[in-house]
């Protein structure tokens, strides 16, 4: 068993065939973890009593001759801002860093009913405000593929344990691009699935209209599995759409792109792409057409005021979420106040990090009167226009492809001084978001570098299938070795 | 010549709603708990919490827009009011800003002789806050959010009311209103009704609106007339000294214990509450033959039910208004009318004799049926009507049945001639100078001899028979 390189699908055939125990695989995780994680900050915190509690009542139930579950017994790391019953959920900030939650996100819920294993809660981005995962309060997260370069963000935890093989796979939330854009600096498949989808119930909210959660994994198959565990209507999140017919997508994901008609807006390709990252794309889009693919080129004016009406608007509904941390109940108080007002000043004064501080100040002015018709309405004007755009676009195409991050996995520290210039790597996905559409974000290739780079395609409304149809496809064409050598750091 | 000015008035009503469980929750909305017991990760604001409405709030606010006449916004959606508060664990409310339930609707009243149309602006449905206890000697402030996301919907009329009486009869006609179609308890003393009133003045003739003034949460009516009359006061001296522009528009707390409205802040610090569209709940669509089947389930409101006891019972119109104030009272009465047949003595036990005792008490004290016995025992002339009253004294004390209590207290009259016969023979006999002096035409001696009868019977001599005998005697 090379724990580095497993997929829940390996795991599960093992535990099935009774080649190795539950046990054994969280705890070949758990020393993996700590032999390698000290140089990478996948993880903020770990679970090893209950996660081998977990997979030894597991054991007992594949040993009573339980059939187990594709999720059973197979570990994985959650970000840190799902809520886990009586663990630590951090979201990687001093504001929270002592917050137990007495409840389980919806999701967290539905893997532990399936028997799934909770490695640990991973890194990530402050609040899930970030691109490169150096906004978290307390480390970093490295790339596993270079360890001098960032994750990506906000969701670097999850991806860099991915990639690492510290966990086959893993839980992270989407808002702007924050699955999707360290799925292709670590060389992963990562889903950012239709709003409504999957249930938001505890998960910390950021831009309450554009998270989503969705899973990190080496193979289009193994991310397919894992969204058919956490997906689905919940009576707990008013937001989450009831009647849909889901799941299915390990067996239609089969049936090949032959006649399946991909569009490829231009302004996607456009100045500011990376030449390597716009090569290696293209390259993969004419391998789908050698598959049968029917590829053409179209207009999609959206990316540059789709990243402001992104901008306005989830800071908007940040600087409202983000009230309740007033150091009233819980979360961060400071030290000496006098009366209410101050208390809450210096509380958040202390607690939040620049760049979160940076998003509710942008979200107070936007929404604040006299200023809300120039900004924040105008953001929601436009973010109708993009709905009706790809809406159009999905009358045409079943996809649209895209690079997910216009440029190369970036070095640490490179582009922290400038903030607009690392608002820039969310330019291809904020949209869809904005749009409430699904998208999958997989390994293209390798720059010459030999960094990754992700390919997005983005499908409508609850069209995840055609994704994961599409998806794997140029995954089993492209044939990529995808497990990083890595260093032990002592 | 000096101008007069009128007063106008526009107010702001929270309701609770009659709901079991909380807005966005399934935590009780029981009043009176311990504590923060009924509270939840949702409505405690926990990270990662999400709310879900409840259909039942929704229900309620078209139930109340039926009641009152308004349209019923068939999409609306909830908004976030933001602001800090330690009351409320989210830092913002959810509430409906520009897309509430329901718009339009009015109420007619009637004050100090006069109609009065008050329209409404609007009714929108949002969650309550929690509730601050300031402890004395004591740096710190404790919360309870019991109260926290319990329902409300707020009324808003427009600048339709024009003086204290007036506003006090549009909130007891609300409260009517509201407590008929189970839409809300409106206890005010419980603060599950409480108003906000939004007072200016203006020379008559004006169309126009003066700067007004916001008088915050009150909850009782008696002080709701006693601080618009006060802030009236005080804005008429400034318009009369040629201050007007000292009438600012601000926030005023009614003292209730020095009788005077203080400044709480002005204008200028006013909350800018960056309404936006609340991201976690959907617009709320409802459709229009369900607002048809809630119109269906509203009881007789206040206005039909006074019509029909106007002309059922031929009772005045201020008796009625008496009657039908409380949804008890009403329902009380009519209860009591089907066990006795007498409208009017009964209208008259439960103005002047159960509506004294219910100053201190919040209940009923007896039942229909032993003011309906005691009604008919009077008219039947058992007991006088002296009597009846202590007879009622005892009743409010005890469930047993009228006619056992009078047995028991030996109230019973004495009704027959020929028992009386004997009692008035005698007085007769020991009072010949009061004999004499009738007869010679002295007639005032009569009322005289009648005491002596009355006194001779201990009391139980029915009057009327008393005085038929008396005459007859007398005129023999």
């Amino acid at each position: 068993m090379d724990i580095a390189k497993m997929t829940i699908k390996a795991i599960h055939t093992g535990l099935e065939n009774k080649d190795f125990k539950a046990e054994e695989v969280t705890r070949a995780y758990l020393a993996r973890i700590k032999a390698f994680d000290q140089g990478i900050g996948a993880f903020l915190s770990l679970d090893e009593a209950g996660a081998i509690a977990m997979s030894r009542g597991i054991d007992e139930k594949i040993q009573g001759g339980e059939a187990p579950g594709l999720l059973t017994g197979v570990p994985l790391a959650v970000k840190d801002n799902l809520c886990t019953r009586g663990l630590k959920t951090t979201c990687a900030s001093r504001m929270l860093e002592d917050f137990v939650p007495p409840y389980d996100a919806t999701v967290v819920g539905r893997l532990r009913e399936r028997g799934a294993v909770i490695l640990g809660k991973a890194n990530m981005d402050e609040f899930a405000m970030g691109s490169s995962n150096e906004n978290s309060a307390f480390y970093p997260v490295k790339n596993p593929w270079d360890m001098t370069r960032v994750s990506g963000g906000s969701s670097g935890g999850p991806a860099a344990a991915v990639a690492a093989g510290f966990a086959p796979y893993a839980l992270g939330s989407d808002t702007g691009g924050s699955i999707r854009m360290p799925a292709s600096f670590c060389g992963l498949v990562g889903v950012k699935p239709t709003y409504g989808a999957v249930s938001r119930y505890g998960l910390i909210a950021f831009g309450s209209s554009l998270d989503q959660v969705g899973p990190f994994a080496r193979t289009v198959e193994d991310a397919a599995i894992a969204l058919e565990g956490i997906e689905g209507f919940d009576p707990k999140d008013a937001t989450s759409v009831e009647g849909r017919v889901r799941g299915g997508y390990t067996a239609s994901m089969l049936s090949g792109v032959k006649g399946i008609r991909i569009g490829v807006p231009r302004e996607f390709f456009a100045q500011g792409v990376d030449p390597e990252v716009k090569k290696t794309v293209l390259r993969a889009v004419k391998r789908l057409e050698a598959l049968g693919a029917e590829v053409e080129e179209f207009s999609l004016p959206i990316t540059e005021s789709g990243l402001s009406a992104y901008y306005m608007i989830s800071s908007a509904e940040a600087s409202s979420n983000l009230g309740r941390y007033d150091g009233v109940r819980f979360g961060y108080r400071t030290r000496d106040y006098d009366g209410f007002e101050e208390m809450v000043v210096k509380s958040r004064t202390e607690a939040f990090g620049q760049e979160v501080k940076r998003r509710i100040m942008l979200g107070t002015y936007v929404l604040s009167s006299g200023y809300y018709d120039a900004y924040y309405k105008k953001a929601m004007l436009f973010r109708q226009k993009v709905r009706r755009l790809f809406k159009e676009a999905f009358e045409v195409y079943d996809a649209v492809v895209s690079p997910t991050v216009p440029v190369l996995p970036f070095k640490l520290g490179e582009k922290t001084q400038d903030p607009l210039a690392m608002y820039l790597a969310d330019l291809f996905t904020v949209n869809v978001n904005i749009a409430g559409i699904p998208a999958i974000s997989l390994p293209a290739g390798f720059s010459e570098g030999g960094l990754p780079v992700g390919i997005q395609f983005m499908g409508d409304h609850f069209e995840e299938t055609k994704l994961f149809r599409i998806a794997y496809a140029l995954e089993q064409d492209l044939g990529l070795n995808l497990v990083p050598e890595l260093k032990e750091v002592k | 010549m000096m101008a007069t000015y009128e007063t106008v008035i526009g107010l702001e009503i929270h309701v609770e709603l009659n709901t079991r469980s909380k807005i966005f929750c399934s935590c009780a909305t029981a009043f009176g708990e311990a504590p923060n017991v009924n509270t939840c990760p949702v409505c405690l604001g926990l990270p990662g919490v999400m709310p879900v409405l409840n259909q039942e709030v929704v229900n309620l606010a078209v139930k109340a827009g039926n009641a009152l006449g308004c349209e019923i916004n068939l999409i609306n959606k909830m908004d976030r009011k933001n602001y800090f508060y330690p009351d409320l664990p989210k830092a913002y409310q959810i509430s409906q800003f520009d897309l509430p339930v329901c718009t339009g609707g009015f109420v007619d009243v009637l004050a100090e002789g006069k109609k009065t149309r008050v329209n409404l602006t609007r009714i929108h449905i949002e969650e309550d806050a929690g509730k601050l206890i300031h402890l004395e000697d004591e740096a710190y402030t404790l919360v309870d959010y019991n109260r926290g996301g319990v329902p409300l919907i707020e009324i808003v009329t427009e600048p339709d009311i024009r003086s204290a009486a007036e506003a006090v009869a549009f909130l007891k006609k609300l409260r009517a209103i509201l407590v008929y179609s189970g839409i809300s308890d409106c206890r005010m003393e419980q603060g599950s009704m409480r108003a906000d009133v939004n007072i200016s003045l203006r020379e008559v003739g004006f169309q126009g609106l003066n700067t007004k003034v916001e008088i915050k949460n009150m909850n009782s009516m008696k002080e709701v007339f006693k601080a618009v009359k006060k802030e009236e006061s005080r804005q008429l001296q400034l318009y009369t000294y040629g201050e007007g522009h000292k009438v600012v528009q601000e926030t005023r707390r009614w003292d209730q214990a020095k009788g005077r409205t203080l400044s709480m802040r002005s204008k200028e610090d006013a909350h800018d509450y960056r309404y936006f569209p609340e991201p976690d709940l959907p617009p709320v669509k409802i459709d229009g033959e369900w607002v048809e089947s809630i119109r269906a389930t509203l009881p007789e409101l206040p206005d039909e039910k006074k019509q029909r006891m106007m002309t059922t019972y031929g009772l005045k119109e201020a008796e009625v208004d008496i009657l039908i104030e409380e949804k008890e009272i009403a329902e009380f009465f009519e209860a009591t009318v089907v066990e006795s047949g007498e409208a009017r003595e009964s209208a008259n036990w439960i103005i002047t004799e159960v509506l004294r005792v219910m100053k201190h008490e919040a209940r009923i004290p007896l039942s229909p049926r032993q003011l309906a016995d005691l009604v008919l025992e009077v008219r039947k002339g058992t007991i006088s009507r002296t009597a009846a009253k202590e007879v009622f004294e005892v009743l409010l004390t005890r469930e047993d049945e009228t006619a056992a209590i009078i047995e028991e207290m030996g109230l019973k009259q004495i009704s027959s001639a020929d028992a009386l016969e004997g009692i008035i023979q005698g007085v007769l006999e020991e009072n010949p100078q009061a004999v004499a002096d009738y007869r010679a035409g002295r007639t005032q001696s009569f009322g005289f001899l009648m005491g002596r009868c009355m006194k001779a019977s201990k009391g139980k001599g029915n009057p009327g028979i008393v005085k038929q005998v008396l005459e007859d005697k007398l005129g023999s």
